[in-house]
Formats: structure tokens, sequence, C-alpha cells
């Protein structure tokens, strides 16, 4: 019987605050992550309403694509009025999954076609954020 | 029977005494264990018999050939089973090299996180996180430099906390360095020419009319050339 | 001549060659040798933002040390994710020396690292070593016909701690091309996002978010934009490709920083990217003419 991989988080707030040394409850819900967010439309959770799960406990911000569409690009890390590393939390919640070894990238399913068409420097990225 | 100097070690957690100054494969044939599989060559040239082991007080788990290993007083040891990494297939003459091309059919070089495991792991004495990052850079010539000496024993690739294949991807690397761009040797270029024109045909008539007895003779009276003689 | 430690990157040794090419060719031109190092691994390439995850911090930590093995105190590096990546990781592990500790006792084969090396790009070092004023007496083949827009991205300003000029208004590479006699163009998108990674699996947002810079660029009156990060530049390029079309924005020219350098201190125009030849052809005659 193979094991099954879930992400089941106890204390999900209390556990995402340690892996990323944020404090949830320092953020107002101003909004200015979300507004200078180059990536929201593509998001089915705005960041702003991430941190607001967060601080609400919300474990089904598990589900919400939006940490797989942040980029890392801090463009609301340098926003926040109120020091709020939003991308340490994205990264956080990335990593919830990648430690229990659910991929968000498939390496062996891509073609040799495919990855001739990246440059190194993507792949390396983009399988260090999103592969375990 | 002569004083033999006997050290304690520990096979799978069991305490056998055997005699010091042996290999970990002669010791644990010594204690009673038969290899059917896991051994070939006994020379450290076929990569057959991974072991890890560890030193009383040492915190790490080394990694080694079982063949080529001194027992020590109070190791603990066991044999690695075959554990094959996944290779890639391919058609050596389709291969662009000018395109990354390690990368396109060995992606999880990109995963690598320089911990350096697989050097550690080595054998061989490889700098095998060097041939890693060279890959990265689509360094054949380094790739194959470095890896030379590789007898493809796989304890690199089970280490690897990125799962990455450094042994296959070494040899394609090889592969594809010497025919796309190392120069070609003068001396296979002659062989294959002597060949061509049969001038060791009369030679392998002689051998193939020799019983066993005569081959062995011949075997054993054979000359070996020295590096750099052969040409 | 004055020497530097510098690193490459893995893009600078396949994809991104000319952009190592024409810094060497620019520094050479300047009097500082950049020196690369002999042995280097991957940066890391994208900065680990846990608080536990060490371990992916190791492979800017060995450059450090490579640094440091030097008896020097500075890198340079050229590609922006590769500097992003090493300064911060510098940075955090040159002020927590608890972290430093566990991480030179996992690196048991190399020296300790103690902590002392300082990260730059280098814009920086053109900047504040080398000086605007040299840069200028440099380029004798003035860029003059060139609208340039320079384009940051997000890992030459963002974190504020790795930004190597103002976050939100940086002047830095501008004032670089002003040198080399280029007309900067100001455009909103300097410090946008190109989409990074993300073209591994969404290629779709990547493109889309490139193409917006493009356009932005050729809103405000750009023929040419500068680069300074190959991923940028991949990414930029087949936005391009994709989706200019036969639009007037099929004609801006995406080149890195330095290959522009490069061109105004005479490089040979046929190391140069074709299309800015052309443009430097087409400045010349005018000149002429």
């Amino acid at each position: 019987m193979s094991r099954a991989k879930t992400v089941s988080v106890e204390n999900f707030r209390a556990r995402v605050e340690e892996l990323s040394g944020e404090n949830v409850f320092a953020c107002y819900q101003c909004g200015m992550c979300s507004a200078g967010c180059p990536l929201t439309d593509q998001m089915d959770r705005l960041p702003s309403q991430v941190i607001r799960d967060l601080q609400q406990d919300d474990i089904t911000l598990l589900e919400s694509n939006a940490m797989w569409v942040c980029a890392s690009c801090l463009a609301c890390e340098v926003r926040c009025p109120k020091g709020v590393d939003l991308a340490k939390l994205m990264e956080a919640l990335r990593q919830l999954h990648l430690r229990k070894e659910l991929d968000h990238v498939s390496i062996d399913e891509m073609s040799p076609q495919e990855i001739a068409k990246l440059p190194q420097i993507a792949l390396v990225a983009s399988f260090r954020k999103k592969t375990g | 029977m002569s004083e033999e100097k006997l050290m304690q070690i520990f096979i799978m957690g069991k305490a056998y005494n055997v005699p010091a100054g042996i290999t970990i494969m002669d010791a644990m044939e010594y204690a009673g264990y038969q290899f059917v599989r896991g051994a070939g060559c006994r020379s450290g040239f076929c990569g057959a018999c991974g072991t890890v082991y560890r030193k009383e007080g040492d915190y790490r788990l080394e990694f080694a050939l079982a063949c080529q290993e001194m027992v020590e007083e109070g190791m603990h040891l066991t044999q690695l089973p075959f554990t094959p990494a996944p290779r890639s297939r391919y058609v050596l003459d389709d291969l662009d090299a000018g395109e990354n091309v390690l990368l396109q059919h060995y992606p999880a070089i990109a995963r690598c996180v320089s911990c350096n495991t697989c050097t550690k792991a080595c054998p061989q004495d490889i700098e095998v996180m060097d041939y890693v990052q060279a890959a990265l850079r689509g360094d054949l010539e380094k790739v194959s430099e470095l890896s030379f000496d590789c007898i493809q024993c796989g304890l690199c690739s089970m280490r690897c906390p990125a799962d990455i294949k450094h042994y296959h991807f070494a040899q394609m690397a090889r592969r594809l360095y010497a025919v796309t761009q190392s120069p070609e040797p003068d001396h296979l270029q002659t062989r294959m020419s002597e060949l061509a024109e049969g001038i060791h045909e009369a030679e392998l008539d002689t051998l193939m009319k020799m019983n066993l007895e005569e081959l062995k003779q011949r075997y054993a009276q054979r000359v070996i050339e020295t590096e750099g003689e052969a040409s | 001549m004055n020497t530097i430690p510098y690193f490459p990157g893995c893009s600078l040794k396949d994809t991104a060659a000319s952009f190592e090419s024409s810094a060497q060719f620019v520094m050479e031109k300047l009097g500082l040798q950049l020196q690369e190092l002999e042995r280097w691994n991957c940066c890391g390439t994208v900065s680990s933002l846990t608080t536990d995850d060490l371990m992916h911090h190791l492979a800017s930590v060995r450059n450090l040390v490579r640094v440091q093995d030097l008896e020097q105190t500075e890198l340079v590096a050229l590609c922006s994710m590769c500097y992003n990546t090493l300064s911060r990781t510098a940075q955090r592990i040159n002020a927590d020396a608890e972290e430093r500790d566990k991480i030179n006792q996992f690196m048991d084969r190399e020296s300790d690292y103690q902590g002392a090396v300082v990260v730059r790009h280098l814009l920086q070092v053109l900047r504040d070593r080398i000086g605007w004023q040299a840069l200028e007496q440099a380029t004798p083949h003035s860029l003059e016909g060139l609208n340039v827009a320079c384009y940051y991205g997000c890992t030459l300003l963002r974190p504020k701690e790795a930004a190597i000029d103002n976050v939100e208004k940086p002047t830095i590479m501008s004032e670089a091309m002003a040198a080399a006699g280029a007309m900067p163009v100001h455009f909103p998108f300097a410090g946008e996002c190109c989409g990074t990674y993300q073209v591994v699996d969404r290629r779709d947002l990547s493109i889309e978010r490139s193409f917006r810079v493009i356009q932005s660029a050729a809103r405000e009156g750009a023929n040419v934009i500068a680069t300074a990060c190959p991923l940028c530049q991949h990414n930029l390029k087949e936005a391009q490709r994709e989706l200019a079309g036969a639009s007037e924005l099929a004609d801006i020219e995406i080149v890195y920083f330095t290959e522009l350098l490069a061109a105004a201190m005479g490089m040979d125009s046929q190391k140069l990217p074709e299309g800015l030849s052309a443009r430097m052809q087409q400045v010349a005659e005018a000149q002429t003419g």
C-alpha cells in the first residue's frame, strides 16, 4: 500500500509563521500588495486575501493557486507599509507541499523538446521553487 | 593455525570476529556470507559491490566498494542493493551538442543544491559536484574530463538529495564529447584500417585452432604494453 | 591591470555568452579586469526564503568561500539573478554567526566561511569605482540616436537590502547609457516582473508580462531595451517573437546593457547582435552624412 501524500498541518497559521518568520497579524489589510502584484489576474485569491486567510487560520488556503502563480518578484515586499514579507509567506505555503513530495512541476513529464527551448536559469529557478 | 589478529565488525547488526587487514568483501565471506550478486571484478573496476558503513564514534555515514575498503574495528556495515537509476534513451548521432542537451535528457541536473554529498560518496575520488555544475553550464569537455574515472557504481545517485542521475548523464557527456568535440585518436584510426585490411586474420585463425590448455599458456605469457607504448 | 573577482553564472557560459564577452570587453577598456573565480558553482539562482532552509544557501556560500580563499572581500556578478541570490545569502550569513556556523559544519571539506564577502553588481562597480565621467571618456562611438529603455526587472531592485539603486525610481542603468551618449527613456514598467521562471510551466503568464514591458517601453519612444538578466532577456525576446508580429514592436532591439556599452567602445560589430550593429551603422552614417 502506498503512502498517501497530503499536506495536513496542525496549527496551520503557526507553522506558516514559523517557516516564514513573519507575523501575519501585522497586516491591516490595506491591499497595497494586491494593488502592486503583477500576477493577480491569474490568482484565485489575491495576495491580501492570502494573508487574511492566514489570520483566520483557513487551511483551505493550501488549495489556492496563489502560491504557485507568485513569482517572488517582491513588489509586495518593498511596498508593504507594515513590513510584512508576503513572498516569505508564499514560500512557506509552497514548502508545506514540497516537503511532502507534492511537486508542482513534474520533471519526468517534461520532454527534451520542451526543455531545449528553456535557458538553464529558468529551469534551476523553477525546480527550486516548485519541486522538493 | 597461525595467530591472526582478529577484530570485531557488525554485519547488518550481528557481530563477527574477522581477521584484520582484509577487505569488507573478504570479511563478509569469512563471516559466512556468499555473494551470489553484488560482486564482480573484485578489483575496484566494475562498481557492483557498493557498501555502506559507519565507524564507531564517527558521525558520518560512509560509502565504499566492498572489494576495496579495508575493515576496521567496530565497523557497522551492509551491502547495498542494486537500484538502477532511470536512463534516458537517445541516438548519439541525432543529438545536437550545441543545445542544453544534458539538461534535456537529465533535467534533474538543474536541481543540484551544491551540497557536495555526491563527491563525498564517490569511491573513485571524483569531484562529482563539480561535473554536475559543469553540466549545468553545458561544458561537455569538463564533464568528460572530471568524470573520466567513473566506474558507474551509482553511489552518488543513491546519496543525492536532488535525485540526479550523475553516472548516466556523465556517460552521455563523454560519448557526446567523443563524437562531436574531441579529436579522433590516431591509433584507433590505424587499428580500424588494419582490421579492414584483414591483417590480423591469420593470427586469429591460429588462436581459434588452439585448445584450452594452449590458450591458457598463451594468456599467461602475454606481454602487457605499458601506458603510452600502444600506438 | 587591476582585477576584481568575478562570478559569471551558468547562463553566461551558454545562452547568454554575449552578455559576458561584451562585459569583459568593456571592463578591459576601463582598466579593470574581471577575474573569473577558478572554481565556482551555481549561485543558487533564486533566494530560499524560509527560516530553516539553509541547504539552499549552500551554493551561494561555497562561492563566497572561493572569494575568501583568494584573500579578497568583494565579488562582482553580472547576471542580476546571480547578483541577487549571492548578495542576499551573503548578507544573511554574514550577519548570523549561528547560521554561518551550521553551514560551515556541513561544508566540512571547505575552509570555514568567515562572513566578510560583499557582493556587487557590475553596474555598481561602474558607478562607484569607475565613475560616469570615466565611462563617458571611454565611449568614443556615441550611442546618440538610440532611445534606450533600461529594464531592471526584479532582482536589481528588490528586496531593499539587495537594491543597487532607488527601489521605485532607479537611474543607475540610465546614467550608464547617458554616459555612452544614448537617450535614456523613462518608462513605468522598468521595475516590473518579466514573469521569470514561470516560463517553465506557465509560459502564457511570462509571455504576457514580458510583452507588457515591451509595449510600455515602445509607448514611451524606446527603440532599444537594455536588460541585465539572461532570464528577462529570454522572456522579452520570446514575447517579442510571439506577439509583436509585423508591428513596430518587432523592431525594438532587446540587448544586454553591456552590449550597448561595448558598441560605444568600438567592439567588433560582428560580435554584436545584428540589429544593434545595423543601428550603430545608421547612427554613424547620420553623424558623418
